[in-house]
Formats: C-alpha cells, sequence, structure tokens
C-alpha cells in the first residue's frame, strides 16, 4: 500500500501567482508525513487541495486509489487539525467532537462511545461540559485532534499544529502527536515551516519552496544528503562555498578549488565533470576547530581563519570565522571529551577542518 | 485599590447616557403610566385625581382582535426580515471591503429619504394604475382585477421593507466577526454547506439575531402610519389605536393606558429573555 494516498501532477493559481506547481507525490498507510517549506511555498494551498477547499487546475488527487478530486470537503475521506483549532465555541467540548458522528447520522449509542474513546485517547475527559474558550492552547489543540481522529479518516492533515504554542507546550505536545500517531496508525500529514517540528514527528518529509516540491526524504537524509541548496540552508544551518571540479576521484569523491580555502575533497551528487562549477555544503557542527594546524593527510580538509564573531548557546557555542572572503559558521559543543576543550576569542586564528564524507557538492539553483 | 475604583469610574463614564436615558426615557414612560390613572378633562388634557375607569375601558374585548394582528404583523415581520437579511449579512461579511462599502451604503441610503415619502412611494407602486400593478398584470402574474393595496399583506410587505435595515445591520456587525474558518471546519466534518450554515453559521451569530429580532419587533409594535397609509380599514394595528385616542378623542389616560399595556408586553418576554441567558451562562460555569 505504498500509493496509499497519490497526488499526481497537481496545480493550483491564484491570479498570477502559481501557488503549486505540478507537485506530484506519494504517501504510505500510517505515514507521518510533513509537507515543509517557508510561508508562500504552496504547502498550505496543497493541503487545502487535499482536504477539498481548494480545486487544483491540474492534476488529480486519490486516496487508496479513488480519485477524490472532484468530491465537496464533506464527501472526502479526510479530516484536518486546523492551525487555529477552529473549535466551535457554542458547543461544549463533547458536542465539538460529536459535531462530525451528528453530521454523518451515526446511531446515539456509537456517538456516545466515540466521543468517549476520543476523550480519553486526548485525555480531557473531565473536561468534556467546558466551551473551548475555557481551554488553554494545549486542551484546544487536543479537542481538534480528537474532532477530526472521531471520524476515523483515512488521512489526517495537521496544518501547523503547533504554531500556537508556546516553547514549553510544544515540545510537550511534539510526543504527544507522536504517541497519538502511534494509537491510532493513521495517515498523518503535517504542514509546518518549522523543520524542527518536521524532523521529529516526520517518517518523511517533502520540502517545497515556490510551489514545487525540492526534495522528498526522511529526516536524516534530507540533513545528512540535502540535493539542494535551498534544502540544505532550510533544513539547519550550512556553510555554502563556490568552486570548480579539478579532479575527479574514484568512489565519488572530488577534489574543488575554492578561493582562500585550498582545494578540498568532498563527496560528490554524481554528476560532475572536471572544470564544472560547483557548490559545496558544509554543516557547522561537522567543522572541527582547533588553534594547531591538524596533522595533514589525504583525507583531511583544513584551512585556518580568524574568530570574528561567536554566541554562546548553552549546550554549544557558535563561531563566525573569516578565511580569506569567506565567512565560516562552525559549532563547538561544551563537552570536555569532543576532541580537546578550547576556547578561542574574538580575533584568535583557529584551524577548521572537516572529514571529505561531511562535504557535498549540491545543485547549484537555477535561479541562483 | 484598582478593584475598587474601576466600578466608580465605570459608573462616572456611563453617567452621561445613563442621565440622557433617565430624563428622556424613564421619566417619560413613568408619567406615561402614571397618566393611565389620571381622569379626562374637557379640554382633552388630564384632570386632577385618580381613577380606575380607564384601565377597565381598555379591557374592552374590542381591542383584542388588534392586539393580536399587531403582535403576528410583528412577529411575521420579525422571521420574514431575519430570513432575508441573514443572506445578506453573510454575504457582506464574507465580500471585499470595496464591496463591503457599497452593499453598506446601499442598505443605508434608504433612510436618506423621508419615511413617510417612502411609504407614499409605495402606495404609488402599488396603486391600480400603479407600475407595478400594471407590470404584474401585464406579465400575468396576478388576475386583471387584483388589489394590491389595502391590504393587510401590503402592511406586512410594506412594515418588511422599512424594517429590513434594522435587521440587516446588527445581523452584519454580529458576521462581521464571525471566523468563516469555522465553516471550512464544520464542511471538513461531513456537513453540507446548508448545514455548515445553519448548525455553525447561525448559532455564531447568536448575539445579532437576538437584537435584529428585538430591534425589529418593537420597532413594528408601535407602527401606525403603515397600516394607515397602505392598509385597510380592518388592517389596523394597536399603534393605530393610540394615535388615535391622542389625536382624534383627546382622551390622553386612554392612550397611555394602551401604550403602557404595549410596553409591559414588550419588557416582560425581555426580561424574561435577559434572565434565561443570565440563568445559561451560569450554568456553563
Amino acid at each position: 500500500m505504498d500509493d496509499f494516498l497519490v497526488i499526481d501532477q497537481v496545480s493550483k493559481t491564484f491570479g498570477a501567482q502559481r501557488a503549486v506547481e505540478d507537485v506530484s507525490l506519494t504517501v504510505a498507510q500510517g505515514e507521518a508525513f510533513s509537507l515543509l517549506g517557508p510561508s508562500g511555498c504552496g504547502k498550505t494551498t496543497l493541503l487545502r487541495m487535499i482536504a477539498g477547499f481548494e480545486k487544483p487546475d491540474r492534476g488529480r488527487i486519490l486516496v487508496r486509489g479513488q480519485d477524490i478530486t472532484a468530491l465537496p470537503p464533506e464527501l472526502r475521506p479526510v479530516n484536518t487539525v486546523f492551525q487555529n483549532y477552529a473549535l466551535f465555541p457554542h458547543l461544549s467540548v463533547w458536542e465539538n467532537i460529536a459535531f462530525g458522528l451528528r453530521m454523518s447520522r451515526r446511531p446515539r449509542e456509537e456517538i456516545r462511545t466515540g466521543v468517549e474513546r476520543m476523550l480519553e485517547l486526548v485525555r480531557l475527559g473531565e473536561h468534556a461540559r467546558k466551551r473551548p474558550m475555557q481551554l488553554s492552547g494545549g486542551q484546544r489543540q487536543r479537542v481538534a485532534i480528537a474532532r477530526a481522529l472521531v471520524n476515523r479518516p483515512q488521512v489526517l492533515l495537521l496544518d501547523e499544529p503547533l504554531a500556537a504554542l508556546d516553547l514549553k507546550l510544544r515540545q510537550h505536545m511534539l510526543m504527544e502527536l507522536n504517541t497519538i500517531h502511534e494509537q491510532v496508525g493513521t495517515t498523518f500529514i503535517y504542514v509546518t515551516h518549522d523543520q524542527g517540528e518536521a524532523m521529529s514527528l516526520s517518517d518523511r518529509i517533502a520540502v517545497m519552496n515556490a510551489g514545487k516540491v525540492e526534495q522528498v526524504d526522511s529526516p536524516e537524509n534530507l540533513y545528512e544528503t540535502p540535493g539542494s541548496s535551498f534544502v540544505a540552508s532550510f533544513i539547519g544551518d550550512a556553510n555554502f562555498f563556490t568552486g570548480v571540479a579539478v579532479e575527479l576521484q574514484h568512489e565519488g569523491y572530488v577534489r574543488v578549488k575554492v578561493d582562500g580555502l585550498g582545494s578540498p575533497l568532498v563527496l560528490s551528487n554524481g554528476t560532475v565533470s572536471t572544470n564544472q562549477t560547483l557548490r559545496l555544503m558544509v554543516r557547522p557542527e561537522k567543522i572541527s576547530l582547533t588553534l594547531q594546524r591538524p596533522p595533514s593527510g589525504e583525507r583531511v580538509n583544513a584551512f585556518s581563519g580568524i574568530v570574528e564573531d561567536m554566541a554562546y548557546f548553552g549546550s554549544h557555542t557558535r563561531y563566525r570565522i573569516r578565511a580569506g572572503e569567506h565567512r565560516i559558521l562552525a559549532q563547538l559543543q561544551r563537552s570536555r571529551f569532543s576532541g580537546g576543550e578550547i576556547d578561542p576569542a574574538r580575533g584568535a586564528e583557529v584551524w577548521m577542518s572537516f572529514h571529505p564524507d561531511e562535504g557535498r557538492v549540491v545543485r547549484l539553483e537555477a535561479a541562483a | 485599590m484598582s478593584t475598587e475604583t474601576r466600578p466608580v469610574r465605570q459608573w462616572l463614564l456611563t453617567l452621561p447616557s445613563l442621565t440622557w436615558l433617565a430624563v428622556f426615557f424613564v421619566i417619560p414612560a413613568i408619567l406615561v403610566i402614571i397618566t393611565a390613572f389620571r381622569p379626562t378633562d374637557l379640554q382633552g388634557g388630564v384632570g386632577a385625581g385618580w381613577t380606575m375607569a380607564t384601565l377597565r375601558e381598555v379591557q374592552d374585548p374590542a381591542y383584542l382582535p388588534i392586539l393580536w394582528r399587531t403582535l403576528w404583523l410583528s412577529g411575521a415581520t420579525t422571521l420574514i426580515c431575519l430570513a432575508l437579511a441573514l443572506p445578506v449579512a453573510f454575504q457582506m461579511a464574507r465580500v471585499g471591503p470595496h464591496m463591503r462599502q457599497v452593499l453598506l451604503l446601499l442598505v443605508v441610503i434608504p433612510f436618506l429619504s423621508n419615511f413617510l415619502i417612502r411609504i407614499f412611494a409605495w402606495k404609488s407602486l402599488l396603486h391600480p394604475e400603479g407600475p407595478l400593478t400594471k407590470l404584474l398584470i401585464g406579465l400575468h402574474l396576478i388576475p386583471e382585477n387584483a388589489v394590491l393595496l389595502n391590504h393587510v399583506g401590503t402592511v406586512l410587505l410594506v412594515l418588511v421593507y422599512t424594517q429590513l435595515p434594522f435587521a440587516i445591520l446588527p445581523l452584519y456587525a454580529a458576521a462581521e466577526k464571525f471566523d468563516f474558518g469555522l465553516l471550512d471546519a464544520a464542511r471538513d466534518l461531513g456537513a453540507g454547506p446548508w448545514r455548515a450554515f445553519f448548525k455553525v453559521f447561525v448559532p455564531g451569530v447568536l448575539r445579532g439575531l437576538i437584537s435584529a429580532s428585538v430591534m425589529v419587533f418593537v420597532c413594528c409594535l408601535g407602527q401606525y402610519v403603515i397600516p394607515q397609509m397602505v392598509g385597510g380599514t380592518s388592517d389596523e394595528m394597536l399603534g393605530s389605536k393610540i394615535a388615535q385616542r391622542v389625536f382624534s378623542d383627546r382622551n390622553l389616560p386612554h392612550a397611555s393606558a394602551l401604550a403602557g399595556g404595549l410596553m409591559l408586553a414588550v419588557l416582560v418576554p425581555m426580561l424574561l429573555v435577559v434572565l434565561w441567558q443570565q440563568f445559561g451562562r451560569k450554568e456553563a460555569e
């Protein structure tokens, strides 16, 4: 059942703006899938098309092989948790959850057991008689989830589910969402602009930019092997360098000449030829900082620079280091075991080094 | 400290409007009720002393059909106005800001011309030789000899026409604050467009519905110009009788008794609604 939910070449324009352009995705049954991207990337439009609030200009949407593109929202096997929860203010928590079952005219007994089961799942039994106004943000969120899940949807859509919560509550609800997903086994589709949220909630993530899907992959793969510089910079932080390929090596490595940094050896993305201009990406935490020049070797990329600025984050410290024309972001874990505690000051000369496997060639953006 | 000063300051702030209400509404209302217990004098004024005679006079069973007509005409007007105003308010809250201003202006424009002139316009529109009557006969929608004027239906039509803005405006004010995302949520949970409208939008603008109903109903109760101008001889409302007692019969106590009775008929149900709402709110907490 790999093609449980299929989005097939879907496009949507609003006036002159192309909100979603030729997007194709498949989501497996029971998967937790995220649509991740900056605001205006089309992720919410895509979600609204799956829910039925927008009609695609082109393309089809299928659930379990059934084409739902033409169905109105009320006839789709899909339910939504809205960003502001959209709980009915005139109904109690109990009646909010019962709403969907009442709309499908289920027998009274079934409504009662369904609502109680959901109240138990989201642990809101003692608040059943309250109005949404009397609940905290986290409780409202749980009502919204229960109200959607009680209908046993094939797909649950969650629009920025944690955006309205404060930091502590967000971390708590993150765990809660994962637990609920495990318990009900429904396919969850999250829409979020927060990469941390997407990484910890999803089995797979589709990174969207300007109406298109840039890359679909697991959180680990997106972080470690981003396909484009957009993905690399949107998921986590990254240093980018532009250089020219000077030597192709076996096992997919390539030596790239970068002005001011020598010729580091990095992993190629397979489509590299000599003398081609390339973009390299290195994550800040993959760069190790030393005061002395590291022992040179074939597999060590090392260069020196001057510390320009630093920021202390408690668990780690970030350094901005100038090396020639480049500003490089590096990160040090504050742990004595992580290879020699050093504490370089502003203006100090430091050596930066990274393993060839930690540097990657990324696709040059067509627009850039 | 602040808990003590705040109520005081609130009282001070509402003092001007309270004074206004007391001087121009509460005191005259009490005077009207007092007048009902005074005897008439020969010059059409109010005499000295007290009497219960007027109260017995207004219990005349001849008033019953008029009271009944007043109530059902006002009730029907209220219901029709709400039914017409709900979709208008819904649309006005959904359209863009420019279109919204145009629509608001259209609702308010009738107020720019005099109330009597607008009713007179209806009179000539519905006149047997008037354009509307001729058009409808021309289209064979009504029989040749149909009379549109001087009928209780005409009174209802013109009442609805005059009261409709008073239903649209409070409903629009409520609809403007309504979160239309809730309709998406209702659709998402399996409600068709109509059920979403009645199960979520209508309860969502309940306060607007209540104020619109009170506004329209109360305004209708006191009407006397409309039944007099477009209604037949048997379409009088209680307001017509009060006007008649004041202007033709010069019997102020009798008019006061009728007006006071009408006031009680309005205030008592309203008081019950308010109490019921208060009770409901306590229940929810």
